[in-house]
C-alpha cells in the first residue's frame, strides 16, 4: 500500500512538473523614489522618465552612456543651420495595434508643454521648435536660431499616440486608459505607493529583451530596500547605501554594479557681494569678502583632500573631480585634472592674499539630497579649518536649503556665502552645467539660472553663447572645453567629486550602470 | 446625551477652523516647493511661470482665502506633486493604514490585556516579572530599529515572511483589504506587530496596575466569598473595572496610530497615508500636508467622542450631559 502511494505521488509530481510551462522570466525592481505619474509629459523628473522609458519611446533614445541612439527616428540630420530632418521608423505599432506615423510626433510636441497641473513641464525641450510634416515618415524641425542641442532636446520627449492621447488627462494615463506607447513594455497595473507592473510588448521593433514581466516597488527607506533584496523579495535595487556596499560585496548571493554618473558635487561661493553675510574676520568683525580674491578661492580648493573624501566619506564609490563632467562626456576639457591636495601651498596663498590667519566662514549644505552630503560638508569644514579658515558647517533638509540658496537673501538674491551643491547634466554634455552654473546670471536670456554664486566672466559668457549656437560638433566641443578651462581656472566653482551609483542585484542578474542614474529593466541582464 | 453630542460637534467646527489657519500659515513658512519640483535645467522665466501657476506669487492671506472658499465646497486643493485632489490621494491610501492600525490595535488588546491581568493577579511570579520586563523593552526600543530587526530576522535570515510591501488585496464592501488573502496576511503580520509593540506594552502595564488595585476591592472579595468561579471573577468583575483607563488610552493611541504610523510605514514600504505624509513634507507638497492634518483633527475629535460614549457604557456612574445644566 505504502509503495503504491509513493508511486502515485511520484506520478503526480511528474504530471505537475510537465504541466508547468517554461518559467516566465520576471524581474522585480526596488526603487528609491516613487514615480509620480504614468503620464510621460507630466513631470520632467528622473524617476518618472526612467520608468516611462519602458512604456514609451523617444524619436531619439539615450543609451547607458547618454549617447544618442535611434529610437522612433531611424536617422536625423541638420539640413541647414535652422532645419533638421528626422526620418521615422516604419511599421511600428502602438500597444493597441494602431500604426505610428508623423502625426503622433506632431501631436506629442503640441501636448508635451501643455499638460494641466504639471509641476515641471517639458516646455523646456519643445520651446522654439516648429514641426512640419513632410510625409507620413519624415518630419522637419525648424528653429529660430541655430540650435545644436536639438537632438538632445528631442531625446528627452517621449512620443505618445494622437489616437489615445487626444483630450486625455494625466489621470487617464495613470489609469492605463491612455498609457499606450510603442515601448518595450505594456502597462499592466499601477497601485500608487505600492507597485507598478508591466508586461513585455511582443511586437517591439528592437531587441525585446529577456524579461517578460516587470514589477517596480518603491521602497524609499534604504535599509529596507537592502533587506528586501537580501530577503529575495526584489531582484534589483538602485541607490545602494554606501555604508552597506562593503558587506554586500562579500555576499556570494549578490552582484554589485557601479558606474560613474553625470553628477558633479561642488562648492559654490559668493563672487559678487563685497560684504558676504556668512564670512567674518577671526575676531568676528565684518571684512571685505575674501572670496572675490582668486588666490583665496584657489587656496580653499587646494585645502581639500579629494581622495580622502572619496575613500573615507564615500567608501570609494566616487571619483575625484577636476571639472563639470567626467572624462568621456562631450565638451569636457582635456587639460583639467582634480587639484592636488596642498595645505602648505594653500596657507601660502592665503598669506599672499592678506589673510595669514585666515577668516571665519560658514559652509551650508543639504543633508538629504546627494549621497552622504552632510558628511562631505563636515569633512570639508575640518580640512578648511586646518589651513586657518575657521569653518562652521550648517546642513539642512533640501526643502529649506534650495530656497535659501537660490533666493533667501534680500530682493530674492542667493543667501549663502559658501555652500555645497551638485549638478547632473541631463543632456549628457558640458553645455548644461556651463549655461546654468557658470554663465553670468541673466534673467532675460535665461542664462545662469542656477548660478547661485553669481560668478561672471565675459569671456566665459561669450564662449558659452557661441557654443550653444554652433552646429559643428568639433567647434562646439572645443568652445565648451575652453569655457570650462577658463571658469575652473578662475575657480568659479570648486569641483569635489563625481557621484558613482551602485546597483545591487541577485546573483545571476547584472546591471549595466547608467550615467543618467536611471534604473531600467533593459539595462539588466542575466549572466 | 444628544445635546452633548451636538454641542461637541459644534465646538469641533471651531477647532477645525483654527487648526486650518495654523497649519496653512505654518506650512507656507517653510521653503519653496518650486525649488524641489522644478527641473534643474529650467530658466528663470520658466521658474517664474511655474510659481505663478501654483499660485505662490500671491500674498499668503489671499492664498488662504481661496483655500477656505474651496474647502467649504469640499475641495482641499490639488497636490503639487500629483496634480490630483489632495483629499482623493489621502482617501485612496487610507484603507491600507486603517487596516494596519486596526490589526495592530487588535493584537495589542488580545495579547496585552490577558498578559496584564495575569501579571496583576500573580505579581510575584517569575513569569509576571518576565512579562513586565519585556513590556519595558516594548516601550523603549525605537520602532524603526525593531522594524528593521524584524525584517532582518524573519525575512532575511529565516525567510518566513516577506520583507516589505502590502501583498494581494481583495475587495470587501468596496474597500481593498489584504487580511483576507494568505499573501496579504503574511505581508500584514510584521508591520502590525511592529506597530503594536508600544501599545501592547502600554496595555499590559495599565491592565496590571488596574488588576492589582481592583483585585483587593471588597466586591471582588465578596464575589470570591460567594463562591463564584475564578474565571467569572476575572472575566466579569475585574476585567470590566480595569477597562476605563485602557479604553481612554487606546482611543487616543488609535488616532495616533492612524495619523502617525509614519515610521512603520516607511520601514515596511506600506502604501498608507503615513508614507504619503512624509513624502509630501519632504517635497513640500503643501496642499496634501494641510488636507492631511485637517483630516487628522477631524478623526481625533470623532475618536474622543466615541471614547466618551464608551465610558458611559462601561461605567454607569459616568453621565454624558450638557456641561451647563
Amino acid at each position: 500500500m505504502k509503495r503504491m502511494l509513493s508511486l502515485a505521488g511520484a506520478m503526480l509530481a511528474a504530471v505537475i512538473l510537465t504541466a508547468l510551462p517554461a518559467r516566465a522570466k520576471e524581474l522585480t525592481i526596488g526603487l528609491a523614489s516613487e514615480p509620480t505619474s504614468m503620464d510621460p509629459h507630466f513631470h520632467n523628473l528622473g524617476p518618472n522618465n526612467s520608468l516611462l522609458s519602458h512604456l514609451f519611446d523617444g524619436l531619439i533614445d539615450q543609451d547607458e552612456n547618454q549617447q544618442l541612439v535611434p529610437g522612433l527616428a531611424v536617422s536625423w540630420k541638420a539640413l541647414d543651420d535652422l532645419t533638421w530632418e528626422f526620418k521615422l521608423r516604419q511599421g511600428v505599432k502602438w500597444h493597441d495595434g494602431s500604426p505610428f506615423t508623423a502625426d503622433d510626433v506632431i501631436f506629442t510636441f503640441e501636448r508635451a508643454p501643455n499638460v494641466e497641473g504639471s509641476p515641471g513641464s517639458f516646455g523646456l525641450y519643445t520651446k522654439g521648435k516648429t514641426l512640419v510634416k513632410v510625409d507620413d515618415f519624415t518630419i522637419h524641425m525648424k528653429t529660430a536660431e541655430p540650435w545644436p542641442l536639438l537632438p538632445q532636446d528631442v531625446s528627452s520627449i517621449m512620443i505618445i499616440s494622437r489616437k489615445n492621447g487626444e483630450g486625455a488627462t494625466t489621470a487617464d494615463y495613470n489609469s492605463g486608459k491612455a498609457a499606450i506607447g510603442t515601448g518595450r513594455y505594456k502597462y499592466a497595473e499601477y497601485v500608487p505607493g505600492d507597485r507598478i507592473v508591466m508586461e513585455r510588448n511582443e511586437g517591439w521593433w528592437g531587441n525585446k529583451g529577456e524579461w517578460t514581466k516587470l514589477t517596480f516597488k518603491p521602497i524609499k527607506s534604504s535599509p529596507s530596500r537592502v533587506a528586501a533584496l537580501l530577503a529575495g523579495d526584489v531582484d534589483l535595487i538602485e541607490q545602494t547605501p554606501t555604508v552597506d556596499i562593503e558587506r554586500l560585496k562579500k555576499d556570494p548571493n549578490l552582484n554589485l554594479s557601479e558606474g560613474i554618473s553625470n553628477r558633479v558635487i561642488y562648492l559654490h561661493m559668493d563672487h559678487w557681494r563685497d560684504d558676504s553675510p556668512f564670512i567674518k574676520g577671526k575676531d568676528g568683525s565684518s571684512i571685505k569678502n575674501p572670496l572675490k580674491d582668486h588666490r583665496v578661492r584657489l587656496a580653499l580648493s587646494k585645502a581639500i583632500n579629494r581622495p580622502a573624501i572619496v575613500s573615507r566619506v564615500m567608501e570609494d564609490v566616487a571619483v575625484p573631480a577636476g571639472q563639470l563632467l567626467p572624462p568621456g562626456f562631450f565638451g569636457v576639457s582635456e587639460n583639467l585634472k582634480p587639484l592636488e591636495y596642498d595645505p602648505e601651498g594653500a596657507k601660502k596663498l592665503l598669506a599672499d592674499a592678506g589673510y595669514p590667519d585666515g577668516f571665519k566662514l560658514t559652509l551650508h549644505g543639504p543633508n538629504d539630497r546627494y549621497i552622504n552630503d552632510a558628511k562631505i560638508a563636515e569633512a570639508i569644514g575640518q580640512m578648511l579649518s586646518r589651513i586657518g579658515v575657521q569653518t562652521e558647517v550648517v546642513t539642512m533638509p533640501r526643502s529649506v536649503f534650495f530656497n535659501r540658496a537660490s533666493r533667501g537673501g534680500p530682493d530674492g538674491t542667493p543667501e549663502f556665502s559658501f555652500f555645497l551643491v551638485g549638478w547632473g547634466s541631463g543632456t549628457g554634455e558640458a553645455s548644461s552645467p556651463l549655461r546654468s552654473l557658470l554663465h553670468s546670471y541673466d534673467k532675460e536670456r535665461g542664462f545662469g539660472a542656477a548660478n547661485r554664486g553669481r560668478y561672471s566672466n565675459p569671456e566665459v559668457d561669450k564662449l558659452i553663447e557661441e557654443a550653444v549656437v554652433t552646429i559643428d560638433d568639433a567647434k562646439r566641443g572645443a568652445a565648451l572645453a575652453r569655457a570650462t578651462d577658463l571658469a575652473i581656472g578662475d575657480v568659479g566653482i570648486i569641483p569635489l567629486h563625481y557621484q558613482v551609483n551602485v546597483w545591487a542585484s541577485k546573483k545571476g542578474i547584472k546591471y549595466r550602470a547608467r550615467t543618467d542614474e536611471a534604473t531600467t529593466a533593459f539595462s539588466a541582464y542575466s549572466e | 446625551m444628544s445635546v452633548f453630542i451636538i454641542r461637541r460637534l459644534l465646538q469641533s467646527l471651531g477647532v477645525i477652523f483654527v487648526m486650518s489657519m495654523i497649519v496653512f500659515f505654518g506650512v507656507n513658512v517653510v521653503g519653496n516647493p518650486v525649488d524641489i519640483l522644478a527641473s534643474d535645467d529650467m530658466t528663470q522665466e520658466q521658474i517664474q511661470a511655474f510659481v505663478a501657476r501654483l499660485g505662490l506669487d500671491r500674498p499668503i492671506y489671499e492664498q488662504y482665502w481661496y483655500f477656505v472658499l474651496n474647502a467649504l465646497r469640499g475641495d482641499l486643493g490639488n497636490s503639487f506633486v500629483f496634480a490630483e485632489p489632495a483629499l482623493k490621494l489621502i482617501l485612496q491610501r487610507l484603507p491600507a493604514t486603517l487596516e494596519l492600525a486596526l490589526a495592530s490595535m487588535f493584537l495589542s488588546v488580545v495579547i496585552g490585556i490577558p498578559l496584564g491581568i495575569y501579571a496583576g493577579l500573580r505579581p510575584e511570579a517569575r513569569s509576571s516579572k518576565v512579562i513586565m520586563a519585556s513590556s519595558i523593552l516594548g516601550f523603549s526600543l525605537p520602532t524603526f530599529w525593531v522594524g528593521l530587526m524584524f525584517i532582518m530576522v524573519f525575512a532575511v535570515m529565516l525567510g518566513w515572511l516577506p520583507s516589505t510591501g502590502r501583498g494581494d488585496t481583495t475587495e470587501l464592501l468596496g474597500i481593498q483589504v489584504s487580511f483576507l488573502t494568505w499573501d496579504g496576511l503574511q505581508h500584514l503580520l510584521l508591520p502590525a506587530i511592529n506597530l503594536a509593540l508600544f501599545k501592547m506594552s502600554l496595555v499590559i502595564r495599565l491592565a496590571r496596575a488596574g488588576t492589582r488595585e481592583v483585585a483587593l476591592q471588597d466586591y471582588v472579595k465578596f464575589a470570591r466569598a460567594k463562591g463564584l468561579s475564578a474565571r467569572r471573577v476575572v472575566l466579569v468583575h475585574i476585567m470590566k473595572n480595569i477597562m476605563i483607563p485602557v479604553v481612554t488610552v487606546l482611543g487616543l493611541e488609535l488616532g495616533g496610530v492612524i495619523a502617525f504610523s509614519v515610521v512603520t510605514e516607511t520601514v515596511f514600504a506600506w502604501p498608507g497615508i503615513g508614507k504619503l505624509l512624509i513624502d509630501s513634507i519632504q517635497l513640500l507638497d503643501r496642499p496634501v500636508v494641510v488636507a492631511y492634518l485637517i483630516i487628522t483633527v477631524l478623526m481625533f475629535i470623532l475618536i474622543n467622542l466615541v471614547v466618551d460614549i464608551l465610558y458611559s457604557v462601561l461605567d454607569p456612574r459616568v453621565r454624558l450631559k450638557d456641561v451647563k445644566s
